[in-house]
């Protein structure tokens, strides 16, 4: 389990002190959108709107990728995740790489 | 027969657009009232005298479209370009969507502050360049949740 690795984009943690660094760690997933909820996108598109199903889509890859890093993190023997940050880059049409990288620490 | 075809389609884009948008802008501004105690920082040290706090990652998001009239306006505004007036709104009410579930999952979590709060916009647009756009804005930030004294 990787519940118990703290995650936060601050560059310290309030109250802790950090007593090791442990360098970068990354989680990354590539993703591509379902052929049935870009039909339904599409028609939406014309009413306009939000995407729920874009949403979701993009909230899980981002889930996926931050567990990612936790696993990375807590393989190094890190207790706590910092200063992370998303990014996301379309790769393809209708594909899209989320990554979610920060500094793994241990703090005391 | 295109033609029909067009007209109708701006005059669906054009009617649902805009009651989507102003039931939209009315739930926006309701909640926003609802969660006016959350305060949002883009700082990214907390005052010290703030102690006794778990710093948690929050984060919200949300994809909003265009509608068919919208993105026929654009297209016409980009022959003289200037003010894309109507995609201006699409970007506000991404942004402050997202702010909102931001702030939802820091209630959640019992917290009324978020630190080190950033922005990140995607653009998800459908079919080549020149599709309808839609945009996905992310929020997040470390929300700041005071220790439960057990």
């Amino acid at each position: 389990m990787t519940t118990e690795i703290l995650i936060s984009n601050l560059d310290y943690y309030p109250g802790r002190r950090i007593v090791r660094h442990l360098g970068m760690v990354q989680g990354n997933t590539v993703r591509a959108k379902h052929v049935g909820k870009d039909l339904l996108a599409s028609l939406k598109n014309i009413v306009g709107g939000e995407l729920t199903g874009y949403t979701e889509l993009l909230q899980e890859s981002r889930s996926e990728a931050t567990s990612r890093l936790l696993q990375a993190a807590q393989s190094i023997g890190a207790n706590a995740v910092l200063n992370v940050r998303y990014q996301t880059t379309s790769i393809a049409q209708g594909a899209a790489e989320i990554m979610a990288y920060g500094t793994a620490v241990v703090l005391e | 027969m295109d033609l029909i075809l067009l007209l109708t389609l701006l005059c669906v884009g054009y009617i649902f657009g805009r009651i989507a948008e102003s039931r939209h802008y009315r739930s926006i501004i309701e909640r926003e009232k609802k969660y006016a105690d959350i305060l949002l920082f883009a700082a990214k040290r907390a005052p010290p005298e703030m102690t006794g706090v778990d710093a948690v990652l929050v984060s919200g998001s949300a994809v909003i479209s265009s509608d068919y009239f919208k993105w026929f306006v654009a297209g016409l505004r980009k022959i003289f370009g200037g003010r894309f007036r109507v995609y201006e709104t699409l970007l506000d009410r991404a942004r402050r969507e997202s702010i909102l579930r931001l702030k939802q999952q820091t209630r959640e979590l019992g917290g009324n502050a978020i630190f080190n709060v950033k922005f990140e916009s995607f653009n998800v647009t459908m079919g080549a360049r020149g599709g309808i756009a839609a945009i996905e804005i992310l929020a997040y930030g470390t929300a700041l949740i005071p220790q439960r004294t057990v």
